[in-house]
């Protein structure tokens, strides 16, 4: 497919604006987060195509976002964000994607790079092997359907209750690690039956946990509020979603919504955007049914959490206390919520749709946990396995221009397909461990589609966000041990 | 002999392009891409049989629910399949029967995990050879 060739407008050297005239059927124009450099690889491909797009959907508020990560994705750009007015909005399942809450959880721990290196490959196959992972895999958790709509409903508290994980995790898990207005009744069997086996497990594709080395730290005060304390400190980074169960919410709700759209007299220039009013009966039982998934999701990312610390404490024959395993936040990157923003100095409630993209809430927040209120929300930022990720904290200029949002990781560069052919899944293995980073994985053909080359570099990604001032970096980290799933 | 189906690269996903003489044919190929994205198809044995009946509001339509109804049973009961019959197809309705087997981790390697058919980019065409489909997958 030919590349982009639609006009932009530069604001200044981070921000670019699609004019609303673009097409005619935008309802607001669209505002592109990006260095010159990388609008050269954006336009090779139909994403800046899709911000035009979502930029005609009913109710959409100041603009189509889109994130320095953006790439191209189905209906909605990933990196993507639209917030819709609640009053004559839409909600659009395709606006927060098949892995409903994919996010990240970071955990902070007291072990020094020098304490683990010795025992980096062992602690990988133990984590391997408590944490399930790969294509379809299944749990360690038993669960029935009364189990699951108690996943549904009460999100992560599920998992805390059965003893996986702390209260204070839930303190530092975004909203609580459960959104409110989960109905399971708006859930179909076919979604439990994929979701009853998956709970608790990492998955596969782009999802992965590992284990990093603080590398580098931008604002020490906010590193210290988050436990970051110095350079070679151990941390674990968890990303995973809503596996099957998300993706059956999203599938059941499209189709319902693909009917809906002519009904309610929307037009789109993309069927993937299918949408409906926030106030109908499709809108809400769309969202009743998301809150249900992405509280399954951070149901899923505690009890791997858990498993992680049980790990560790077996290694070290500590306990995860003396170990000093705490969690940093949790964050949702594939959601819409409900939030109010002041829009032209009149406060506003908005459905905010992030696909692939992070909330990024300023200091004194009323959403974000005590600890936090100085520094502003955490925000994580996964890199590719081979290079770092980032760790940033929002800021008030997000609340101002992106409805407080930011990057979310990367952004793909490469075709599945393309990094297959172009890379070989061993040369990736080798390289990994000449760089020292031990990976495990069940299927080695499948490292070439993760591999550096198939990703935009983060670094270039976080410094835009960071210079346009919608979040300020605070640590870097990189990876030594990888598990893929 | 003309492919029966062709794997399209999307920078985050992939898609396939089936072609069929005639429009059973269409969505039995549509079918078999999809599970050659999941697994080595020639690998799959026809040792189960099983029932599939869509209903849609089109034609088109019928095709992403037909794909997704295989992704489910996929990830939901792990049925491979690898031939398909369909017995009738018409806009709004599809009755077919899938020859496959129970995945099985010593004989099938699976190379992906498909979320769903997508609506994005969706087309299904006819031309003078025949018919041809387009479906994006969320992988």
């Amino acid at each position: 497919m030919a590349g982009w060739q639609g006009q932009l407008i530069k604001i200044d050297d981070y921000r670019w604006q699609i004019p609303q005239n673009y097409k005619s059927g935008m309802r607001v124009p669209g505002l592109i987060y990006a260095s010159e450099e990388m609008l050269v690889s954006m336009r090779e491909e139909q994403a800046l195509e899709q911000v035009a797009n979502v930029a005609f959907l009913p109710g959409i508020v100041k603009f189509s976002l889109a994130m320095p990560d953006i790439h191209w994705g189905y209906g909605f750009p990933i990196g993507g964000v639209a917030a819709m007015d609640i009053e004559n909005g839409v909600i659009s399942p395709g606006g927060v994607g098949y892995d409903i809450n994919c996010g990240v959880r970071l955990l902070r721990t007291n072990l020094r790079e020098n304490e683990i290196r010795p025992k980096i490959s062992q602690l990988i196959s133990e984590l391997y092997s408590n944490v399930p992972s790969g294509v379809g895999s299944e749990g360690k958790i038993k669960t029935n359907q009364k189990e699951l709509k108690n996943i549904m409903t009460e999100g992560a508290r599920w998992a805390v209750k059965q003893g996986l994980g702390l209260e204070e995790d839930l303190e530092v898990t975004e909203e609580g690690g459960c959104v409110k207005g989960a109905d399971p009744e708006k859930i179909s069997d076919r979604a439990i039956k994929r979701g009853m086996p998956q709970a608790g497990t990492l998955g596969s594709g782009n999802h992965f946990l590992e284990i990093q080395v603080v590398k580098e730290i931008f604002d020490l005060r906010a590193a210290k509020a988050m436990g970051i304390d110095e350079i070679g400190q151990v941390l674990v980074l968890i990303h995973t979603g809503s596996r099957g169960f998300g993706h059956q919410v999203c599938t059941d709700h499209l189709r319902v919504m693909e009917e809906a759209v002519s009904r309610y007299g929307i037009k789109l220039p993309d069927r993937q955007l299918a949408c409906a009013p926030i106030q109908s009966k499709e809108g809400k039982d769309y969202l009743a049914a998301m809150a249900c998934a992405a509280n399954y999701a951070w149901a899923n990312r505690q009890c791997i959490a858990h498993w992680v610390r049980e790990t560790f404490s077996k290694a070290f024959s500590k306990s995860p206390g003396e170990l000093g395993i705490r969690q940093i936040y949790d964050v949702a990157h594939n959601i819409a919520k409900i939030e109010e923003h002041t829009v032209d100095g009149r406060k506003i409630k908005v459905c905010v749709h992030r696909k692939g993209a992070t909330r990024a809430f300023p200091p004194g927040h009323k959403d974000i946990p005590q600890r936090y209120k100085e520094i502003g929300q955490p925000v994580l930022i996964p890199g590719d396995m081979g290079r770092c990720s980032f760790i940033a904290v929002g800021t008030q200029k997000a609340m101002e221009e992106t409805f407080g949002s930011t990057c979310h990781g990367a952004g793909r560069v490469l075709s599945r397909g393309a990094a297959r052919r172009s890379i070989k899944g061993r040369d990736v293995m080798q390289e990994l461990q000449n760089k020292g980073i031990t990976v495990k994985t069940g299927d080695i053909s499948s490292l070439a589609e993760e591999a550096s080359q198939s990703y935009k570099d983060v670094t270039e990604v976080v410094d835009v966000v960071h210079q346009a001032g919608i979040s300020q970096k605070v640590a870097m980290a990189v990876p030594i041990g990888v598990i893929k799933g | 002999m003309k492919n029966v189906f062709d794997i399209i690269d999307h920078t985050a996903d992939v898609g396939i392009t089936a072609y069929g003489e005639d429009i059973k044919q269409l969505f039995c190929n549509a079918a078999l891409a999809l599970f050659s994205l999941i697994t080595d198809v020639q690998n799959i044995r026809g040792k189960i049989q099983h029932r599939v009946e869509i209903n849609s509001e089109s034609r088109d339509n019928l095709l992403v629910e037909w794909l997704n109804e295989l992704i489910y049973l996929f990830d939901a009961e792990h049925l491979l399949f690898n031939h398909f019959e369909i017995e009738s197809l018409d806009n709004n309705q599809l009755k077919a029967t899938c020859y496959g087997e129970k995945f099985d981790p010593a004989r099938h390697r699976i190379k992906t995990g498909v979320k769903a058919a997508t609506y994005y980019m969706l087309e299904v065409a006819r031309d003078c050879k025949g018919y041809r489909a387009q479906v994006i997958f969320d992988i």
